[in-house]
């Protein structure tokens, strides 16, 4: 963590001179007051002010060195690539040969490396920055792959006229599933069973009781 | 490189990384690793219901595949 020490004859303008110098604005920076100014008389007794201004950490950065410290222990070449996810909000992908490593059955190790990094990168910021992991666009092919899924079961739910249960998601891929199928005009869907077994069941419609 | 995995995971999310302590050994052909942490943070490293915990054991796994079975355990 960097600290400087500047001083001003207000406050305000000592601030100002340590924001400038840090090239950082008031929000990323916390000060302690180390001596409060006086106006003294005719410019003699007077005092500036003098703070000491620690520059917070950028979590994103904190986020991305994380990873990078991760991925170097895994030591199978992976790279990282970050881009702009908007506010609050950024985004890494990860790339490389042994890049099913990564990902892990269903995504779970993805999905815990994401977690552990959000849980780096909140550590010292009051307003939550969210972190997306991705690897090599796992998540939108997983999408994709639901979808289809989805589908192709809400078929076989409907022309067997019985249930069709599928294997255990996290609860934001059961979520994609509800989503895709929330309008179709021959099944219904609901979750069953306790985490980390709780699976979708597709039933064709005005059969959920049986 | 497995030890140095969990050392980097467990002193990013703590309080106290100087008192973070990992351990390895050999049992019965399972490497067992052991994480000590600064009484105040041994929540920081499970988690509730152990979600830390489970992540680090996670990431743990996927980076030991092909080195043989792997166990974490965490010290209070």
């Amino acid at each position: 963590m960097k600290t400087i020490s500047v001083t001003g004859k207000t406050v305000e303008e000592a601030l100002d001179n340590g924001l400038n110098e840090l090239q950082a604005s008031r929000e990323q920076v916390d000060y302690v007051e180390i001596q409060t100014p006086k106006k003294g008389f005719l410019n003699l007794f007077s005092k500036p002010a003098i703070l000491e201004i620690t520059l917070r950490p950028n979590p994103v950065g904190e986020a991305e060195d994380f990873l990078a410290e991760v991925l170097r222990c895994i030591d199978v070449g992976l790279e990282i690539e970050s881009s702009d996810a908007g506010e609050q909000k950024a985004r890494f992908d990860i790339s490389g040969d042994q890049i099913g490593m990564v990902i892990g059955k269903r995504g779970q190790t993805l999905e815990a490396l994401q977690y552990l990094t959000n849980l780096v990168a909140n550590r010292h910021s009051d307003q939550y920055l969210h972190i997306e992991i991705d690897a090599e666009n796992y998540r939108e092919r997983r999408e994709k792959a639901l979808e289809q899924l989805a589908n192709r079961l809400a078929e076989k739910a409907k022309r067997t006229n019985r249930k069709v249960a599928l294997e255990p998601m996290q609860a934001k891929e059961r979520k994609k599933i509800h989503q895709t199928l929330q309008n179709h005009s021959a099944v219904d869907t609901y979750s069953d069973g306790k985490e980390p077994r709780r699976h979708i069941v597709i039933t064709p419609k005005g059969q959920e009781n049986q | 490189m497995q030890k140095e995995l969990v050392l980097t995971i467990a002193r990013a999310l703590v309080d106290y990384p100087e008192e973070i302590n990992v351990t390895e050994e050999e049992v019965d052909g399972v490497t067992v690793i052991t994480l000590s942490a600064h009484k105040d943070d041994v929540g920081k490293v499970i988690g509730k219901n152990g979600k830390i915990a489970s992540a680090i054991r996670a990431v743990l796994t996927a980076a030991s595949k092909d080195r043989g079975k792997i166990r974490l355990n965490i010290a209070d």
